[in-house]
């Protein structure tokens, strides 16, 4: 694709997240993976990440009350 | 501001949203001494978290009765400006319904599209809306003349626009030189004919043809139908009727960046699922505003991440969100319950009776507030 779409002002920042972060994170909200939101494998977003299903994301989302919010999606195929 | 102080700030980053951390960092004076800035930030983390919604608070019903009750004061109808040189666009309630219901089909996509800088003066952006509305060769024929006898269809194109549109006789016909095997295809000036190759007898070859070749883009993008330059705040901006997204984004004058469209299903093809709620927050702001209605934004944001939350938008309807619960007699209770139900007990279906609307169904208390904690032993 010619344009780059990540650079959309719509497009929040996607990444991946480590596996310690991983186990943090599902420390910290008490959670696991199937519990999260979750974004689909092929989600144009996350096309140059290189994921594979059961990797969490991290988008950061410029929110309008909090500045910037952290929020999780997991890796879905279809 | 001092270094130390502001790396005291910063270590309340987990504690605290950054919105409140930079109020802080502007607010506090700059002489302030530790021992104060430190018990101010634990005032603040205290009044954080006395602000914060407790557990098991039903937000989604505050939510629904929050957007529902203004909701009943919008119009019902879309407004026509006639005579005004913006738009018409679905606005109020039926926006509303468009957007909550994620429907493929919307009644008016339109786009915004900004321009790099150095497209941004009157003659430029004229060429460029120009060059992206979609032209079909219907629009720039005069008249259609049959010949019977030499089964030739003859195309007289108006002059006029042709000039408008910069284009040529000879042009066109290269938009047809690859679909058209029983045809030869030749040009005058602003004339095209078309002769049958064979020996038809029927007429009715030709007919078909001419009604075909209505519908021919000669140039421009597929879907936009209209396109109106609008000066905003010192540049231009290009609204038009019709979106395509992928292909307008890929356009050299376009500022990829901020060009949008008002179709959710196309943000969400082109751009992903977070751009998708960001859009949804952003379209139903924008009719609520225009509205002058006061919703708060974060009401907003929970339907937008429900609607998101599973990688596709779904749409709050019974083949959207509610088909998700996990309790048959909740679905039930919201559209077409026999279907429900029967469908349930075909395949043997288990209510566990884990959230709101099926315990008061069967008259017991509902997981929510108080009801919501019980007790638990930890078996370790």
């Amino acid at each position: 694709m010619a344009t780059d779409m990540i650079h959309h002002t719509l497009v929040p920042k996607h990444a991946k997240i480590s596996e310690s972060e991983k186990e943090k994170l599902f420390e910290k909200y008490t959670t696991s993976a199937k519990e999260l939101p979750k974004i689909l494998k092929n989600d144009p977003a996350i096309a140059k990440l290189s994921v594979k299903e059961g990797d969490i994301i991290k988008v950061e989302r410029k929110s309008k009350t909090a500045g910037i919010s952290f929020y999780y999606r997991v890796v879905m195929n279809e | 501001m001092k270094k130390e102080h502001e790396e005291l700030i910063e270590s309340y980053a987990d504690k605290l949203s950054l919105s409140v951390l930079d109020e802080v960092k502007i607010t506090v004076p700059a002489d302030i001494t530790k021992e104060k800035l430190s018990k101010i930030m634990e005032e603040i983390v205290a009044a954080y978290e006395s602000a914060k919604v407790n557990p098991g608070e039903c937000v989604g019903l505050v939510s629904a009765e929050s957007i529902g009750e203004p909701g009943t004061q919008m119009t019902l109808n879309t407004f026509h400006f006639a005579g005004v040189s913006e738009m018409n666009v679905t606005t109020g309630l039926p926006r509303i319904i468009e957007i909550f219901d994620a429907q493929k089909e919307i009644k008016t996509p339109t786009m915004e599209i900004y321009l790099e800088s150095k497209y941004n003066n009157l003659d430029a952006v004229k060429k460029f809306a120009a060059k992206i509305k979609e032209t079909l060769l219907g629009e720039l024929v005069e008249e259609y003349s049959l010949n019977i006898f030499e089964q030739t269809l003859k195309l007289t194109l108006n002059k006029g626009l042709l000039k408008d549109y910069d284009l040529t006789g000879k042009e066109i016909i290269k938009n047809f030189k690859t679909k058209m095997k029983n045809f030869n295809l030749d040009s005058e000036d602003n004339t095209i004919i078309f002769t049958h190759k064979g020996k038809a007898e029927e007429i009715k070859e030709l007919y078909n043809l001419k009604e075909k070749v209505k519908d021919v883009k000669i140039k421009g993008i597929k879907g936009i139908k209209q396109v109106l330059p609008v000066k905003r705040g010192g540049e231009y901006v290009i609204l038009t009727s019709g979106t395509n997204l992928k292909e307008v984004l890929e356009l050299d004058e376009v500022d990829s960046q901020r060009t949008f469209c008002n179709d959710i299903y196309e943000i969400y093809e082109v751009l992903g699922i977070e751009a998708a709620r960001q859009a949804i927050i952003n379209e139903v702001y924008k009719v609520i505003q225009a509205q002058g209605l006061n919703i708060d934004i974060r009401h907003i944001m929970l339907v937008a991440d429900i609607m998101c939350a599973n990688g596709i938008v779904k749409g709050v309807t019974r083949y959207g969100v509610v088909s998700e619960k996990a309790s048959v007699l909740a679905r039930a209770s919201f559209e077409t319950p026999i279907k429900h139900l029967i469908n349930a007990a075909l395949e043997g279906e288990v209510d566990n009776l884990t959230s709101v609307v099926e315990n008061v169904m069967i008259n017991q208390p509902v997981p929510l507030g108080t009801g919501l904690p019980g007790l638990v032993t930890k078996m370790k």
